[in-house]
């Protein structure tokens, strides 16, 4: 645990002699944890990962595991506050408003 | 089908103009029949819809199918790559928060320019500034855009949730008929769209092949034609404009119990712990989307530490000077102590909660964050409160 970052652990795991190769993980991290030059995938930088999932859900062998989520302390808060089922982007008192909405965040440009 | 602007959610209630209940089988959907908040017109139903019931029609082209039937299939909305005024006014208005559920497209197929059977066919959301992003920048290019019921929300936000999914994608293949429309079988979707689709499902599910284009709609122009993302288009970005276009909706979060806050400081303490106030507000709102990769540390909290010592050192600093000579040595530490406490603790939790805004923070580590530096904040906050309180109760009874 790093002074001042507590950003370097996650909980993405990841099993290389279940992987075939297909490339799909660097192909969706948007944060290059992966490399795949070669036969089998590799971790390169681990500890960028935001847990998103993206790798996970695209694996066709299950060669990885991440418990994702969205790290957006205000929903984690206000769930811890309320006692209420976390909100994620998009519900009731997420980004600061009621309805139907859409994040603050603007990652998803395309 | 030419006064008919895919963009502006319509004011039918009845989401394919013959009514709700089992009529629209291809709809799966759940709550697409029951209250559907951009109804889809009859002409974007009507094909992929069994019923015959005739109904009125407020379009001008009903001509088509009401069976599905491969050689007919479903109308293909045409769209220009040109954003318009109007267009501009909504971006700025969803910008600003303003109807923040209402910028909708309808889901289905469109077409950019005149495409063909070999056209690339484009994934997206159906939020107005995903589906405006990706038909402006394949402007001139002809192209089919594939727009899913994300329920107006971004790809991103809407893959994380899973709407922007798996089974969305390929109810939406078979709705559209997509295989009669195009010769190829491969989509185009974006990158961030991943953590919501498992690409090799689709394919099992509908012999399409998912390609994930470029994180960014302005590199698709380039994909398309290189048919290859370079590392950098993969790499997700968080770029001084893409912070600062998220200070509206930050500040219009924040806006109200600041007012309220701001107003009630002034009646109790007078001008300088309202201004004070506001300070930190604005600076955990507005400054520090702008200043976050130059402030020290990784942790958002102690950024926002940082940011709010220096916001609060110059209230802090005129409180002290323009003390009266006779003001006991105990006050102005109090005084002192209440504004180099509450500031910055306002605004390293403002910091905290814009965590939620960036695209690379994990959900261990906002966790672990939040169990590190809540606690330390509360603690600074009621020291602070407790100053404050201490200093202006002893004023009121005259002990100083």
């Amino acid at each position: 645990m790093t002074m001042f970052n507590s950003y370097t652990k996650n909980t993405l795991k990841f099993y290389p002699e279940k992987c075939i190769g297909c490339e799909r993980c660097s192909e969706v991290c948007p944060h290059g944890v992966f490399s795949a030059h070669g036969e089998r995938a590799s971790l390169q930088r681990p500890e960028r990962c935001m847990e998103c999932g993206a790798c996970q859900r695209n694996c066709p062998t299950g060669a990885i595991t991440v418990e994702s989520g969205v790290g957006c302390a205000y929903a984690m808060i206000y769930s811890a506050l309320t006692g209420r089922k976390e909100v994620s982007c998009g519900e009731d008192g997420c980004c600061g408003g009621s309805g139907e909405q859409e994040s603050s965040c603007n990652c998803g440009d395309t | 089908m030419s006064d008919d602007n895919p963009v502006q959610p319509e004011k039918d209630t009845s989401p394919c103009g013959c009514g709700p209940g089992p009529c629209c089988p291809a709809n799966t959907d759940p709550e697409g029949t029951r209250n559907a908040p951009y109804p889809e017109n009859r002409s974007s139903c009507g094909s992929i819809c069994s019923c015959n019931s005739p109904k009125k029609e407020s379009e001008g082209e009903i001509q088509t199918q009401v069976h599905p039937d491969t050689a007919n299939p479903p109308p293909i909305t045409p769209v220009s790559g040109t954003l318009s005024s109007r267009d501009t006014l909504g971006h700025i208005l969803a910008r600003l928060g303003q109807n923040r559920s209402g910028h909708r497209v309808r889901p289905g197929l469109y077409s950019l320019g005149t495409p063909g059977p070999g056209s690339p066919v484009i994934v997206t959301a159906n939020y107005t500034l995903s589906f405006d992003a990706v038909r402006s920048s394949v402007a001139g290019r002809d192209a089919y855009i594939l727009v899913l019921d994300t329920k107006g929300i971004n790809v991103w936000c809407a893959a994380g949730k899973g709407t922007f999914g798996t089974d969305e994608l390929i109810n939406r293949i078979h709705n559209t008929q997509l295989s009669s429309v195009v010769h190829h079988h491969r989509l185009v979707l974006p990158q961030l769209g991943a953590p919501g689709v498992a690409a090799h499902k689709v394919h099992k599910a509908t012999g399409f092949h998912v390609e994930y284009g470029p994180v960014r709609a302005s590199d698709l122009m380039e994909f398309l034609r290189d048919n290859v993302a370079t590392p950098e288009m993969r790499v997700v970005r968080f770029d001084l404009r893409d912070r600062v276009i998220l200070i509206p909706v930050e500040l219009r979060s924040a806006a109200l119990y600041a007012v309220v806050a701001t107003i009630a400081l002034w009646f109790v303490g007078g001008w300088l712990p309202a201004a004070g106030f506001l300070a930190a507000v604005l600076a955990g709102t507005v400054l520090f989307p702008v200043l976050l990769p130059y402030l020290p540390t990784d942790d958002f909290s102690t950024k926002g530490l940082f940011l709010g010592i220096i916001i609060a050192a110059p209230f802090a600093t005129y409180a002290f000077l323009t003390m009266g000579l006779g003001t006991p040595p105990w006050v102005a530490l109090a005084t002192v102590t209440a504004i180099l406490t509450t500031l910055p603790a306002i605004t390293a939790y403002l910091a905290l909660n814009f965590t939620g805004c960036t695209p690379y923070t994990s959900r261990t580590g906002v966790k672990l964050e939040i169990f590190r530096y809540i606690p330390f904040l509360a603690g600074l906050a009621v020291i602070g409160v407790i100053c404050a309180i201490v200093t202006g109760l002893t004023k009121l009874l005259g002990m100083w």
